[in-house]
């Protein structure tokens, strides 16, 4: 039975799964649970169905896997075509995207042929009741996700068209323990696609090499503003180092130059979830905090002790950051 | 050479600066308290026209907005920096669109304006940060896009090559035209309104009486100053009602809450050795650190 399932779009880049198709695959489990249906993924490129393969502790029961050397690369007009087509077939009730630049390329143009309703950048999804007059709507997806700059949280739902569609922030989705004996299966889907299926060529795909790490790094250490200049954000640097940690920064940091922007934390940055976020010389602005709230412990070091950061921090240290990151330092260097 | 090209933009409350009294204290927007505002990609989708413009002073850029009366104020602002047409698609039957519903009215009104080269919109607009109208457009037109885009390397008549930005990098992409763009906001920084365009058309007034799009009209110089903005309705475009505004969303906003803090009982560390010292013995203790 595939009918009324919960689906992820499961991306690769040069035949690797993207990190967030895993996040939702293991989200996607838990509202399938919920719902007594099982999840499935949809994957589109080329050889990739020994990847698909490792997908399935996930507890995924069927992935849906589509090949072509055309397809290696993702392009909007063909998946989009397959997407459709699959879920044309299938009747998912929910289908989730990374809200990635390639999830936020297709998720719409597959909703838009659909005519259904899609919801951008979710940070959280849940199943609930919805009740319009006297109308009542049982088990839908609320879409849970910021907006007017990250001052309101909005739950979308769309009661009357199926499938749900959202697209979800990376990093926010936790990556629930494997099932190695999980049975599921990978199918290999023929489609036709013809020439004209491709408009878009892919000339060249530059990476640069990842530096900075902040989405799999268990302790980070954040400088804002407060660290005051680009010679002092080296403390943050060196407590960062004695931690085994990763450097972070608000916003406000990066826009002084004080450090690069693949540092920044929060809603135009990386969302993280470390076990320990130490946050020097930064106020607490709510698009910072949407990055960072959810880390397991979080220390915040202000002068002003009216900072908001305090309001979400679990120890917090009133002081000069030039001081107390010192002392810090010092002191668990004496320790070990 | 010339192109013809449309540029989609959008009005929108500035919520890049949002003040103390921006929320009310039901934890909804106080719309009223922020300025309306020139969606900021969409200016360098604009900004990218112009310069294809300034290389091909045959090119026609057409912009349109869909919003209310007030949001004429983005479109006299394109005219300023040397837009060609504009186009206000105003009723109250569009109002409360979602992405799917605005995307429809703007494909209408595309269809009317006709056999166009390029469609230009900003990544995103910065009251829902959705970045889904574009791509939505593109398929119910049934043409190719770039989205993410942050500069044009090369462009024909033919096809054109543009830089994607994705993450940690950029791709380059080739593809022929009809095509939708999407713009970021890295590469064209858009020029200041011109003083004597301003003077031009300060006074231009929107016109309901063209309801058929002819360019000749509008070509027409004399006529220029006046008809600078077409108006047109549901019917002018030929939308379908059951598509547009509240009615053609399937998504509702079930519930808006404004960001609380949630509290978390702190503990205040003194700023020295002995209370910093326990501090991390606490944190190696629940195994955070060590
Ligand atoms: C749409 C939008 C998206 C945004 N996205 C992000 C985002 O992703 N990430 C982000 O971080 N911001 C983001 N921002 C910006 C955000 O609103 C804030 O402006 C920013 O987070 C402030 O950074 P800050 O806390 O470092 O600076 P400030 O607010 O200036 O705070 C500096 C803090 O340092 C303290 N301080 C000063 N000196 C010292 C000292 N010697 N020792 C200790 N403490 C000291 C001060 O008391 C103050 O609390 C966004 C804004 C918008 C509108
Ligand atoms: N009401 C509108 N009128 C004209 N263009 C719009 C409108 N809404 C969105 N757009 C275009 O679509 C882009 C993406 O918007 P959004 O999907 O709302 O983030 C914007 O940058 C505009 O170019």
């Amino acid at each position: 039975m595939s009918a009324n399932n919960v689906w992820v779009f499961i991306q690769q880049d040069n035949q690797k799964i993207a990190e967030v198709s895993i996040e939702l695959l293991c989200k996607a489990k838990e509202l399938a649970d919920q719902l007594h249906v099982e999840t499935n993924g949809v994957l589109i490129g080329h050889q990739i169905q020994e990847e698909a393969k490792k997908l399935i502790p996930y507890k995924v029961s069927e992935i849906f896997c589509v090949e072509d050397p055309r397809l290696k690369h993702y392009t909007s007009v063909p998946y989009t075509k397959i997407i459709v087509e699959l879920i044309k077939k299938h009747k998912p009730q929910i289908v989730v995207f990374g809200a990635t630049t390639t999830g936020r390329d297709l998720a719409p143009r597959v909703a838009s042929h659909l005519k259904v309703g899609l919801t951008a950048d979710c940070t959280d999804l849940q199943i609930g009741d919805h009740i319009v007059g006297n109308k009542e709507y049982k088990d839908i997806l609320y879409q849970i996700r910021p907006a007017f700059g990250g001052n309101i949280i909005a739950t979308i739902v769309c009661p009357e068209t199926r499938p749900q569609m959202a697209t979800v922030r990376e990093g926010v989705m936790k990556i629930t323990p494997l099932d190695p004996h999980h049975k599921g299966k990978v199918t290999a889907v023929p489609f036709s696609l013809e020439e004209k299926d491709f408009p878009s060529k892919i000339i060249e795909k530059i990476l640069e090499e990842k530096t900075v790490d902040l989405k799999s790094a268990q302790v980070i250490v954040s400088g804002g503003m407060g660290v005051g200049s680009r010679e002092n954000f080296e403390l943050i640097r060196q407590l960062a180092h004695v931690l085994g940690g990763e450097v972070g920064a608000s916003r406000a940091a990066v826009d002084a130059g004080f450090v690069s922007k693949p540092h920044q934390v929060g809603q135009t940055g990386t969302t993280v979830r470390p076990k320990l976020y130490i946050a020097c010389g930064i106020s607490g602005s709510i698009q910072h905090r949407a990055g960072m709230d959810q880390s397991a412990r979080i220390i915040a070091v202000n002068s002003d002790p009216e900072a908001p950061i305090f309001q979400i921090a679990h120890y917090g240290i009133v002081g000069d950051l030039k001081e107390v990151i010192p002392l810090f330092i010092k002191v668990f260097k004496s320790k070990n | 050479m010339s192109y013809k090209i449309i540029v989609l933009i959008k009005q929108v409350p500035d919520t890049q600066n949002i003040t103390g009294n921006a929320m009310k204290d039901d934890g909804t927007v106080n719309r009223a308290a922020l300025p309306a505002i020139f969606n900021p990609d969409d200016l360098y989708a604009l900004e990218a026209a112009l310069r294809i413009k300034d290389e091909h002073k045959d090119t026609r850029i057409h912009v349109i907005t869909m919003g209310p009366p007030a949001a004429g104020k983005v479109l006299k602002e394109s005219l300023y920096r040397g837009a060609d047409f504009t186009v206000l698609i105003s009723d109250r039957k569009f109002a409360a669109a979602d992405t799917l519903a605005t995307s429809y009215a703007l494909k209408c009104a595309i269809s009317k304006i006709g056999a166009f080269d390029l469609v230009f919109c900003g990544r995103q607009a910065i009251d829902g940060d959705t970045a889904q109208v574009g791509p939505q457009i593109a398929e119910k037109l049934g043409i190719n896009q770039i989205t993410f885009v942050s500069k044009i390397e090369h462009l024909s008549k033919k096809e054109i090559t543009a830089r994607r930005s994705i993450e940690g990098g950029y791709e380059i992409v080739k593809a022929p035209l009809p095509v939708l763009l999407t713009f970021t906001n890295e590469h064209y920084t858009p020029r200041p309104s011109s003083a004597k365009k301003l003077m031009t058309y300060k006074n231009a007034n929107f016109t309901t009486e063209e309801s058929e799009y002819d360019e000749s009209y509008i070509e027409n110089k004399n006529l220029i100053k006046s008809v600078q903005t077409l108006l047109w309705d549901i019917n002018a475009i030929r939308a379908n009602p059951s598509q547009c505004g509240l009615e053609g969303s399937p998504t509702k906003v079930k519930k808006a809450e404004s960001v609380l803090l949630k509290s978390t009982s702190i503990k205040l560390v003194e700023n020295n050795e002995k209370a910093i010292s326990a501090m991390i013995r606490e944190l190696e203790a629940d195994h955070t650190i060590g």
